[in-house]
């Protein structure tokens, strides 16, 4: 593979665009994919006053954290209502979003213990605490005994039926702490909620919380590594939540080293081939081969059949042949070792969940693997499939794609900590991967990585983030640290890519301090992002090339009441003429139905729009009708019937 | 879901070829609102803020985590004259790439503890690597006797050993390295008063994280490898 950073756009005929139309893009929300060059790359540092680069999205405010909490690292979000709820080391911070152009700060609450990652669920908070400083009361002098009854290490529980008087109820404390944690709540179980705490940290020696070990389970049965924590809540009694099982979902874990090539790797291998170039294998692995290695190889089929001089196509064809063969040889005999392999150690924890309750799966980053997990019994998740991947250096976190058809993990590599988005570290390195689910495996289909260059000053790698529900495509606004937030469109697989983007310079001029995205989520309409230093950012989206008003409004008729991005919410579109509009757009952009069909469609929906009672009913059943029948010839007929559906939802709603 | 796309090409393409009939249609739109945003006194004051924090943070470390990130530096160090190897020695590509990360990964490492001791009027240990021969200066005098580290001897044999050998015996030597490594992590966190600060915990716990996961996979590289292979 080429190491080196790629982007995914071809410039030319975007610069071709440019030239034309200089003099026409007078307003800055007229946007076009993608700029070039990348304003992204030589803002200015600052503070609060940096460089900034803003292409599809617009900035509707941002709000500097509360001075409690200035210089001490903001963490994740969760929300209910009209409230961001916003992790702080130091605590926890409440904002009032409900005028998104000036978030109030309502509550700050001080209460120190690292991550302080943050979840909801109904009135109740969720805090997770991991730093060896946390203290059971809250206190910030830290905890200086290494054991010690008075530290916190595990999920912190808050009652906030009052949402502006967060009270500190109970607390349940983990042998590793918690870095992060994920509620589950099952569709049938409506009395209790389940936390799946993620530690990566160390283990409390047993003198601080009885029963923890850190010895390998080898010689203790009971050790506190290679497994996951399962707390249950009882919704009614929240201070009776315990831990009830401790599942050991690494066992057994035997994938291999990396998922094997990718779909463009075999490409361009083929593509190579149809050019006369010569593939080889490693281990199994097919490669081209350098001239050096390949011209001996000829000579010495050219010497065996007794002729001389230069190789011929047939000499080529027959060590190609001979090579195919090795191949097959090398792929069987690694198949029959895989197969005797005793259990390798697997992973010792898991960093991040994230559920999914609407289809019964989750996505499990642990150490080097991702995991797809059966929840449906939430007091038992099961291990479906992992996978494992050398350009993968440390699982992060997952998503999956509305429909649960495809997941996609991050690398958080070198802790989020690094500057790992420089122009000379390797694209797959710190970047997402993505994959489909098929019949229970994950099938490797490509990765992405944030396309612009950042500099040595800033932390920058894969980090957290949330679907949009542009109805019919997959995308999500995601956080790259100081690499800013980046919209990327995965609905197809194998060619992720880049339609809107925030950065800021560094925060620092002189030297790397944290900062930047550590998560941004998209909340009823709203991007809102936990900035780790200049508090928080809140975002919307503008039409574009890429994408229409009518698929941002059909996206901002999805409602939530609460959202942990952890636990993953399955969108549901009310019927509107958004929604139907918004599949019309996309036929029009990609060509699923012909011009003439498209600018008819348009005036149907108008005309219904226009019309009342049983008048526009039997223009939206016309139209229906009428869609029905031409789909089977549309260029993508999916996406007509998902038209169809929308226009008869309208219809039903008569 | 959704059928067949164009490629990301073809669809800047087709982008292009209607911005080029149509680039003029939404120029008359009405400039975006401002975003809301703090005014600038309040800004000076909360910037000031921060770097009166971050220097007072500087007054207040455990001398355990200054032993720590002093000895993890030549730690770190060693593992780039093992890593660095690789190229020389005929490593097998999985290797090369897992030598290509850690080289990087504890570089940039390196320079954040040296930052962190410098910040606090320590000194920082330097590194110099020759011809694979490494030279520490300053700081960690005992560098050597950090949990995991190889003897001279053993940094010869890696030296020497190529091909296949090579691979068997870095993956073998680096898992020593790295669980020395979770070791001294292990030894901070077991003394009285140490790694309360955020950036000490934080980046103990990376490296216990990170080289935890990198253990587990160089184990299995390691018993994939057969003796005959």
């Amino acid at each position: 593979m080429n190491p080196s950073f790629r982007l995914r756009f071809a410039a030319l005929p975007c610069l071709l665009a440019l030239a034309l139309m200089a003099g026409c893009a007078s307003s800055d929300t007229f946007s076009f994919s993608p700029p070039d060059p990348d304003p992204r790359v030589g803002l200015e540092p600052g503070f609060f006053d940096a460089g900034e680069a803003i292409w599809n999205l617009r900035m509707v405010s941002t709000t500097p954290p509360p001075e409690e909490f200035v210089g001490r690292t903001n963490s994740d979000l969760a929300f209910t209502g009209d409230y961001a709820i916003q992790g702080n080391y130091d605590g926890i911070q409440i904002w009032d979003i409900s005028d998104p152009r000036g978030p109030e700060s309502v509550v700050t609450y001080v209460c120190p213990a690292s991550q302080s990652d943050v979840s909801v669920h109904e009135n109740l908070l969720f805090v997770s605490g991991e730093g060896l400083g946390g203290r059971l009361d809250c206190g910030g002098e830290g905890v200086q005994e290494a054991v010690s009854h008075e530290r916190l290490r595990g999920i912190r529980i808050f009652d906030i039926s009052d949402v502006r008087n967060p009270e500190y109820v109970a607390n349940v404390q983990t042998c590793r702490g918690s870095h992060t944690h994920t509620v589950l709540k099952h569709p049938e179980d409506d009395e209790n909620v389940y936390i799946y705490v993620s530690g990566s940290s160390s283990v409390r020696p047993a003198e601080e919380l009885a029963g923890c070990s850190g010895l390998s389970p080898d010689e203790d049965p009971n050790s506190a590594l290679f497994r996951i924590e399962v707390i249950r809540v009882p919704l009614a009694d929240p201070q009776s939540a315990a831990i009830v099982s401790s599942p050991r979902i690494f066992e057994g874990l035997t994938a291999p080293e990396r998922h094997g090539l990718s779909p463009a790797d075999y490409r361009e291998l083929e593509e190579a081939r149809a050019e006369g170039a010569i593939i080889g294998s490693r281990r199994g692995t097919p490669r081209v081969l350098p001239d050096r290695m390949v011209t001996p190889m000829l000579d010495s089929i050219v010497a065996a059949r007794g002729g001389s001089g230069a190789p011929t196509e047939a000499d080529r064809a027959a060590l190609q042949e001979m090579l195919d063969e090795r191949m097959a040889a090398e792929q069987a005999a690694m198949a029959e070792a895989a197969a005797d392999e005793e259990p390798g150690p697997g992973p010792t924890q898991c960093h991040d969940i994230t559920v999914y309750p609407a289809i019964g799966l989750a996505g499990g980053a642990c150490g080097g693997y991702g995991l797809l997990l059966d929840i449906t019994d939430p007091g038992n998740p099961m291990r479906l499939a992992a996978v494992a991947d050398s350009n993968f250096s440390y699982w992060h976190s997952a998503t999956f794609s509305n429909d649960g058809s495809k997941i996609l993990f991050t690398d958080e590599w070198g802790g989020g900590g690094a500057p790992k988005c420089r122009y000379d570290d390797p694209y797959e390195w710190g970047a997402n991967a993505i994959f489909t689910i098929e019949e229970g495996e994950m099938i490797f289909k490509s990765y992405y990585k944030l396309p612009a260059a950042q500099t040595s000053l800033e932390n920058c790698v894969a980090h957290n983030g949330s679907l949009i529900p542009i109805p019919g495509r997959d995308i999500m606004i995601q956080g790259w640290y100081q690499g800013g937030i980046s919209l990327i469109d995965w609905t197809d697989p194998e060619n992720p890519f880049e339609i809107a983007f925030h950065d800021r310079g560094p925060l620092l001029p002189d030297r790397m301090r944290s900062a930047g995205s550590w998560s941004v989520y998209w909340y009823n309409g709203l991007i809102v992002n936990s900035e780790i230093a200049r508090g928080l950012d809140i975002f919307e989206l503008v039409p574009s090339e890429v994408m229409t008003q009518n698929e941002i409004d059909a996206a901002n008729s999805v409602t939530l009441t609460q959202l942990n991005s952890q636990g993953q919410p399955i969108f549901e579109w009310p019927a509107t003429f958004a929604l139907a509009r918004a599949y019309v757009d996309q036929l029009e952009r990609w060509n699923g139905l012909p011009e003439s069909r498209i600018d008819w469609a348009r005036g149907r929906l108008d005309a219904a729009e226009g019309a009342m009672g049983d008048e526009r009913g039997e223009i939206l059943d016309e139209l229906a009708g009428s869609l029905e029948a031409m789909a089977g010839r549309a260029g993508d007929p999916e996406k007509v019937a998902d038209l169809v559906d929308a226009v008869r939802g309208l219809g039903d709603e008569m | 879901m959704t059928g067949p796309q164009p490629s990301p090409h073809l669809f800047a393409a087709a982008l292009a070829a209607t911005l080029v009939l149509h680039g003029c249609a939404t120029a008359s739109m009405p400039a975006p609102t401002p975003p809301a945003r703090p005014d600038a006194d309040r800004t000076a004051r909360l910037e000031a803020l921060y770097r009166a924090r971050a220097d007072s943070v500087r007054m207040t470390y455990h001398p355990a985590d200054a032993h720590f990130m002093s000895g993890m530096i030549g730690h770190h160090a060693q593992a780039l004259v093992m890593s660095g190897f690789a190229p020389e020695n005929d490593a097998s590509p999985t290797i090369q790439t897992l030598c290509a990360r850690i080289i990087n990964a504890q570089k940039d490492e390196i320079a954040v503890m040296q930052e962190w001791l410098r910040d606090r009027g320590l000194e920082a240990p330097e590194y110099h690597i020759e011809d694979g021969h490494l030279m520490i200066h300053g700081g960690a005098e005992h560098a050597m006797h950090m949990p995991g580290m190889l003897s001279p001897e053993q940094i010869e044999e890696l030296r020497h050993a190529r091909g296949s050998d090579f691979d068997r015996l870095f993956l073998a030597y680096m898992i020593q390295h790295h669980e020395g490594a979770v070791t001294m992590v292990h030894e901070l966190f077991a003394t009285n008063g140490a790694a309360q600060d955020d950036f000490v915990f934080k980046l103990a716990s990376d490296i216990q994280a990170d080289q935890g996961s990198e253990i587990a996979r160089m184990q299995l590289m390691l018993d994939a490898m057969s003796p005959s292979n």
